[in-house]
């Protein structure tokens, strides 16, 4: 794993970031930053504002406050500005464009990196065949490296659960970002497929792509990440190396019910740790205490 | 997650199949054989149905569905040189084709009895073809045929008991076959040529069938012939021909769209009067509307209520620059000059309209679309000198256009090409045919771009779309512009057809199509996303009211039961586009997630969208 090193521009510099609404801060001045190579993990409770900062980076909702920068620019807060500077992004509760086939929904992908415009889809000269063709290529590239082309005529509703999931990747890849951001890459997944998402971040790290991941699954995460930061109730809690963070009793008593190893017998054990560690941090702020962390059981889906 | 539902091949009617044959060619051969007695004993009914001897009227279309079935029949029976009829090799096509002529003839003998008062006036001939056209449709349900399992069925507690609901239950699953995948049997493989050659006889028989419903000249006649060719379709489906001739039309391309434009091309050299070249300009114009609305509906998913007001525009700036006594300008364009300043101003219309509502999404768009055509004809209607400023003489609007004339061609004037004469509406059917060319292909090409794939995403999910990187307004924006230019350009030629602007021809509803909502019902009734399918839902929309005139007071109540009726056998339209085939046919749910954002709450602002 590649370590941090500070001197490189970071994709991304979020500052101070915060989103109301009306009377509900979903998201509270949350300052975060991902560099080049990098893979780094947002985990947090449910409800904790995970997917709403998503949404602030992205564009989707413009931020009460704060501001959002790529490689030291300040984006808009437009999606398709977002987008076209080098952020992309999968959604938790899977966006697919339903009824186009699956190699054409990688073509949308690419729509920032081509130019042609309508007369020279009308005029259809040399060019425009050229770049089609281009087109065409990368998105067949990108099906092989998800593994989808066997599957690149099917339509995108008719592909089974976890590769919709591969699919919203190969797309958000199209736009060659310089940074990848997955809601839940894993939800709904069987431990294989889990380990097969694992792998594809680790090769779409390793293409240059820096990638920030929420997700609820924490052996995946701690196996994954870099880097971790935490978010409790819209405010970030705590960011640091995996192991730091697993150590950080705050974080254990905010959010990890049990100890990830999940090991026979433990789960009790731990209830009992965790219990206690929240009376001696004197934090029990929350009911999130007993939540389990593996549960994907949400209230409600905003993305 | 695509469930179809579980059918069977099995008889309706329980008999040996090769009685069942044998009754349903001897059905159908004595059918053919009635069509050449007397139905009937007086003249009144149109059409001539007293002679003994040869058919006539509405017997014609008795004795094509006749043989049809008898074809089939024979074809699933595996009669050499029959066979390639069937490709599927289903006896569901000769059970469409017995009904269709079932329905033509018993809807051709209530018609006579109830015209002339009563069943007394049927001679024999007429209840031999009722006798034998039964006959042959209960020969063809006694064939095995594709329909579903009564398992597959939802009981319907009281419903499902009893004679009559297990009867009911039976027609229903008949009637609603589902679907059953039949592969087709491998093509005989044939030479290029004979390839183009069943290609060049498939549309002209297309041409030779359009031609007869434009040119059927009693209400009757247009019935008969709207049922038989809707089950004849249906047969032809099910048989397996329309998908093995859609190989041939995707093998050469090139070769079939240049047939079925020149197959259009020769209407106009097939008649000798106006009378019917009139109504397929008027078809043509709205086509091509429709085909352009659905470049804003269809492939962007915008809906948009108020889109004849682009055509107006289009016919009102034509009108003007036409040099009519009544145009307030006194100006004359030549044709091109005119086609693209009508563009022009469409287009402008377009972008000022477009701008401000396209921040909208869904119903809001509807809604204030629908407002704004409403506003162009108050506004057309208030620039008449008194209200307003004097521009569009209000609601006398501007007759008196002159006729056309490109390159010293005068369009009003009948000229004599080919042995034939070209009346003044075949002349004006001929450009506007160049005009629906031209909109096809820019429908196609900007469909099959990273435009259109733009387009069809945001119509998916908008918000997917514009976290790819998508700038949905300013797409949105082009799709209302391209549209609206279309319509402009196709309001041009208008103006010169009706020689007059009005504005009354462009309302959100009326009995008189193209207006708005029959643009629309065009496009969803043919198949959005589509070519041909506004194209056909335009033919039809526009056919079945001027048709249906002798219905008087219930024409359009005849004409809501058929959009019902369509509507609910064949949701993606009668030319399902790809995608929508799957979705309203395989699945047995829709499973789209909801795809909007949570309802904006105080304090959100969305961006972007
Ligand atoms: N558009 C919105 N309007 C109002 N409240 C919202 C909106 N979007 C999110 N919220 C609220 O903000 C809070 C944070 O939600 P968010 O979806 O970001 O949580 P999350 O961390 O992604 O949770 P999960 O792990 O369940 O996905 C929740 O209380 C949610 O109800
Ligand atoms: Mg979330």
């Amino acid at each position: 794993m590649t370590t941090t090193t500070t001197t490189e521009t970071p994709v991304l510099t979020a500052t101070g970031v915060t989103m109301r609404f009306g009377g509900l801060t979903a998201v509270r001045a949350v300052d975060l930053s991902v560099h080049p190579h990098e893979i780094v993990g947002l985990i947090g409770p449910n409800g904790a504002g995970k997917t709403t900062f998503f949404n602030c980076l992205t564009g989707l909702y413009v931020p009460t406050s704060g501001k959002v920068a790529y490689k030291n620019t300040t984006l808009p807060p437009k999606p398709h500005l977002v987008a076209k500077a080098g952020i992309a992004r999968t959604f938790q509760n899977i966006r697919l464009f339903a009824n186009m086939t699956v190699l054409e929904n990688v073509l949308v992908g690419h729509h920032t990196r081509t130019k042609e415009g309508l007369f020279a889809a009308l005029l259809r000269g040399p060019a425009f065949h050229r770049a089609e063709k281009a087109s065409t290529q990368r998105a067949q590239e990108l099906l092989e490296f998800t593994g989808l082309t066997p599957k690149a005529d099917h339509l995108a509703r008719n592909l089974p659960y976890g590769e919709q999931r591969k699919l919203e990747i190969a797309r958000a890849l199209a736009g060659d970002p310089g940074l990848l951001l997955l809601d839940e890459p894993t939800a709904g997944m069987n431990p294989q497929e889990t380990r097969a998402t694992q792998q594809l971040v680790f090769a779409i790290r390793d293409q240059g792509t820096a990638v920030l991941v929420i997700e609820h699954d924490m052996r995946f995460i701690f196996n994954l990440c870099d880097r971790v930061a935490v978010l409790v109730q819209g405010e970030k809690l705590t960011e640091g190396t995996t192991d730091a963070v697993q150590a950080d009793e705050r974080v254990i008593a905010a959010y990890l019910g049990t100890p990830f190893e999940g090991a026979p017998g433990a789960d009790e054990i731990a209830e009992v740790e965790a219990a206690e560690a929240a009376e001696t941090a004197g934090a029990a702020e929350n009911a999130e205490t007993a939540t389990p962390p593996d549960t994907v059981a949400r209230p409600e889906d905003n993305q | 997650m695509t469930t179809p539902t579980p059918t069977e091949t099995t008889p309706v009617i329980p008999l040996p199949l090769t009685t069942a044959r044998i009754i349903t060619a001897a059905g159908a051969a004595l059918t053919i054989l009635s069509t050449f007695l007397a139905w009937t004993w007086t003249t009144a009914f149109p059409g001539n149905l007293t002679v003994t001897g040869y058919p006539g009227g509405l017997q014609i279309l008795t004795l094509i569905g006749g043989i049809l079935t008898l074809a089939f029949t024979l074809s699933a029976w595996r009669t050499p040189g029959l066979t390639w009829l069937t490709p599927t090799g289903g006896n569901n096509a000769t059970a469409y084709l017995a009904a269709g002529t079932l329905a033509t003839t018993w809807y051709t003998l209530i018609a006579i009895a109830d015209q002339l008062g009563g069943l007394a006036n049927l001679e024999p001939g007429g209840y031999i073809a009722a006798a034998t056209t039964l006959t042959a449709l209960l020969g063809a349900l006694a064939h095995p045929i594709d329909r579903r399992t009564a398992a597959s069925l939802p009981q319907h507690g009281r419903l499902h008991t009893g004679a009559l609901g297990k009867a009911l239950h039976g027609i229903y699953r008949t009637v609603r076959p589902g679907r059953t995948p039949r592969p087709l049997r491998p093509a005989r493989p044939l030479p290029a040529w004979a390839e183009i050659l069943i290609i060049a006889a498939a549309f002209g028989i297309a041409l030779y069938t359009v031609t007869y419903g434009i040119d059927t000249e009693y209400g009757e006649l247009f019935t008969g012939f709207l049922i038989l060719v809707s089950f004849a379709a249906a047969a032809l489906f099910k048989a397996g021909l329309i998908a093995r001739l859609a190989t041939l039309t995707n093998k050469h391309r090139n070769i079939s769209i240049a047939a079925a434009f020149a197959a259009a091309a020769a209407f106009p050299f097939t008649q000798s009067t106006d009378q019917y070249t009139l109504i397929a300009v008027n078809i043509l114009i709205f086509a091509t509307v429709a085909l352009g609305l659905n470049v804003v509906v269809g492939l962007a998913g915008l809906l948009d209520l108020g889109y004849v007001a682009f055509l107006g525009v289009g016919a009102y700036t034509a009108a003007l620059v036409s040099g009519s006594t009544a145009s307030t300008l006194d100006v004359h364009f030549p044709f091109w000059a005119a086609a693209l300043t009508g563009a022009a101003a469409s287009l402008v219309f377009g972008v000022i309209i477009g701008a401000p509502t396209l921040r909208l999404r869904g119903d809001y768009l509807a809604i204030v679309t629908l407002g704004f055509g409403e506003i162009f004809r108050i506004t057309v209607e208030n620039l008449d000198g008194n209200s307003g400023p004097s521009v569009t003489n209000g609601p006398n609007g501007i007759p008196n256009i002159p006729d056309l004339v490109l390159f010293g061609y005068s369009f009003g004037t009948p000229h004599d090409v080919a042995g034939t004469t070209l009346t003044p509406f075949a002349n004006y059917y001929l450009l506007m045919l160049l005009i629906t060319i031209l909109v096809v292909l820019v429908f196609s090409r900007a469909g099959n771009s990273r435009i259109g794939r733009a387009w069809i995403a945001i119509r998916e999910d908008e918000t997917a779309a514009t976290a790819s990187g998508i700038n949905s307004f300013r797409l949105k924006l082009l799709a209302f512009a391209l549209g609206a230019t279309l319509a402009g350009l196709a309001g041009t030629v208008q103006a010169h057809v009706t020689s007059t602007a009005v504005p009354e021809q462009y309302v959100f509803a009326g009995p008189v199509p193209p207006n708005s909502a029959f643009l629309l019902a065009a496009v969803i009734l043919g198949g959005m996303g589509t070519i041909s399918g506004p194209l056909l839902g335009a033919a039809l929309l526009y056919l079945i009211p001027a048709k249906l005139q002798f219905l008087q007071d219930y024409q359009l109540l005849a004409f809501g039961l058929a959009l019902i009726l369509l509507m609910r056998l064949r949701p993606e339209g009668i030319i399902p586009n790809r995608r929508q085939q799957l979705e309203y046919h395989d699945t047995g749910q829709l499973d789209v997630p909801d795809r909007d954002l949570p309802p904006g709450t105080v304090g959100v602002t969305k961006a972007g969208a």
